[in-house]
């Protein structure tokens, strides 16, 4: 039992140490060339344009209920005019970054570990390094780099249709005022939400792409071993952005007092 | 198409010495030592799971050996770290067994992927792409995907890829596997007009012994355009520019024969015998 435990304890230092490695070297290479732009193009087509019907849709739907849960709290205060604020410190700051990364983490990590498990399963991987080519660096560094690009771009989109959607609500729910609505959802923000909610998008989309290269470079058996490593990449990825979202949001705090 | 070596080029092309590699599950080659000399075809043999795809991957640098030194092209492979791996990489051809195409792209956009990493102009990619496709007379495909064709055309178009890069060394990996015998008979001369138009050298693992003397008793004429037998009058096999075949059998991870095909043809080695009416 005691064998077992340390067995399984030391793979997990394995796969880590594995993960970080192939993390730090996907970063490196920007540094140096060859570098694949239309590889990153495609990519950042791929994990933003791609991603944007889901995360408009969510985001939408989330300021809409955001509003009617904290709306009706409100109404027994008669303080249905601070709706804009709460809808938009929660949004900016919490969910449209953690929702983003989510939803696209369920989208994206699970497409990269699929594609690149399939190629690993079919050496397609192995060809290509036989052709000379680095796999680190026209598959996992495009696809990190998309990442991290994209998931900003993408949650400040959902950050918008979260409070168009609230807006909506609003009118027809709480019968607020448009006008007041957008202006207080304004007024309420800081540089230093805005600062905190654009910060962890871009550590999301790292993780996310990390995690869905990682466990598709690292399929084992076949297809089923493809089928695992796209369910486990979702996963570990979900996991640590809520994770991450911990520390991120005390480091932002922390920062908020200190300079901002 | 890098031209054939000399005749009096005498160099090892590749050399194995005292290879060995394991896994967790235990050892696979346990002391491999090998030459294959210029145009010399090495034909490898052996039950399922006794090496001979590792061997390829060891004799490109995809993989590293536990003990033992691999020199390839005048390179020691075995000590070169993965950046310096990969320049060397692209002087091999490596075919692998289902022929690894890449799926999202077209026919002629994977013949023209080693060239574009090779940063060639677009207008020598063409020409050489539409050359490669035309050797394997898949010239009509070049807009298909990988996933429209036979198993058999894959594989002539993933020679087409490593042919279009002009190799002096090439690696097969069981290139007529699950293939009908036609198919199968098309790729062998394929990979004679590979040896005896151009000059290369290769290793091939296989599991089909008709493969391994089909490439013994036959040569490509260039000019005839046929394949025909190989006579006598031209020539010891290795000799004046003559093409060579040599065969190496693994058993458990070690050679258990190596010798020319008639050797192995007439060997009275019971397990040989037994093996070899096996494939």
């Amino acid at each position: 039992m005691g064998e077992v435990l340390t067995d399984a304890f030391k793979q997990l230092l394995a796969n880590i140490q594995d993960y970080s490695v192939m993390s730090g070297r996907a970063l490196l290479n920007l540094a140096s060339g060859p570098r694949y732009f239309q590889d990153i193009l495609d990519q950042m087509d791929d994990i933003g344009v791609g991603s944007l019907p889901i995360v408009l849709m969510a985001g939408f739907f989330i300021g809409a209920v955001m509003v009617l849960q904290t709306g009706t709290q409100f109404v027994r205060f008669g303080q249905t005019a601070l709706t804009g604020d709460v809808v938009s410190i929660a949004l900016v700051r919490e969910l449209g970054p953690t929702l983003t990364g989510i939803l696209v983490a369920g989208r994206s990590a699970s497409g990269i570990a699929s594609v690149l498990g399939s190629m690993v399963v079919t050496e397609q991987v192995d060809a290509m390094r036989a052709m000379g080519t680095d796999p680190s660096r026209k598959l996992v560094t495009p696809r990190v780099l998309a990442g991290i690009l994209m998931l900003p771009l993408l949650t400040a989109l959902n950050d918008f249709i979260g409070l168009l959607g609230g807006c909506v609500a609003s009118v027809f729910s709480l019968r607020l005022n448009a006008v007041e609505f957008w202006t207080r959802a304004i007024n309420a923000l800081d540089f230093a939400d805005i600062m905190q909610g654009m910060m962890k998008p871009l550590v999301y989309g790292f993780i996310l792409a990390t995690v869905g290269c990682y466990k598709g470079l690292t399929v084992r058996g076949g297809t089923q071993g493809v089928g695992r490593a796209t369910t486990q990449a979702v996963v570990v990825a979900s996991v640590m952005i809520i994770g991450a979202d911990l520390f991120l949001t005390k480091l932002a705090l922390y920062l908020g007092d200190k300079i901002f | 198409m890098t031209p054939a070596p000399q005749e009096n080029d005498t160099s090892t092309v590749v050399a194995f010495t005292d290879v060995k590699i394991g896994f967790d599950e235990g050892d696979v080659l346990r002391g491999v030592s090998f030459e294959v000399m210029p145009r010399e075809t090495l034909v490898l043999l052996g039950e399922t799971g006794t090496g001979k795809t590792l061997t390829l991957k060891l004799a490109a640098g995809l993989l590293r050996p536990t003990q033992g030194k691999i020199e390839v092209l005048g390179q020691e492979v075995s000590s070169m770290s993965e950046a310096e791996l990969l320049p060397y990489r692209r002087k091999l051809g490596f075919v692998f067994q289902e022929g690894a195409l890449f799926d999202s792209l077209t026919v002629a956009e994977n013949v023209a992927y080693p060239l574009r990493e090779d940063r060639l102009s677009e207008d020598e990619i063409e020409k050489r792409v539409q050359e490669a496709l035309g050797f394997v007379e898949l010239e009509q495909t070049g807009d298909m995907l990988p996933s429209e064709l036979s198993g058999g055309m894959r594989r002539r178009v993933s020679i087409a890829r490593i042919l279009a890069t002009r190799p002096p060394m090439v690696l097969y990996d069981s290139p007529t596997a699950g293939l009908d015998p036609v198919t199968a008979q098309t790729i062998i001369t394929l990979i004679l007009q590979l040896r005896d138009v151009f000059g290369v050298t290769a290793i091939m693992a296989t599991q089909r012994l008709q493969d391994g003397f089909g490439l013994a008793n036959f040569r490509f004429d260039p000019e005839s355009k046929r394949v025909v037998r190989l006579e006598e009058k031209e020539g010891t096999p290795g000799q004046n520019g003559e093409p060579a075949t040599r065969f190496l059998v693994y058993r458990e991870g070690r050679i258990y024969f190596e010798g020319a095909p008639e050797e192995l043809a007439e060997s009275k080695d019971a397990y040989l015998q037994r093996f070899l009416a096996s494939i």
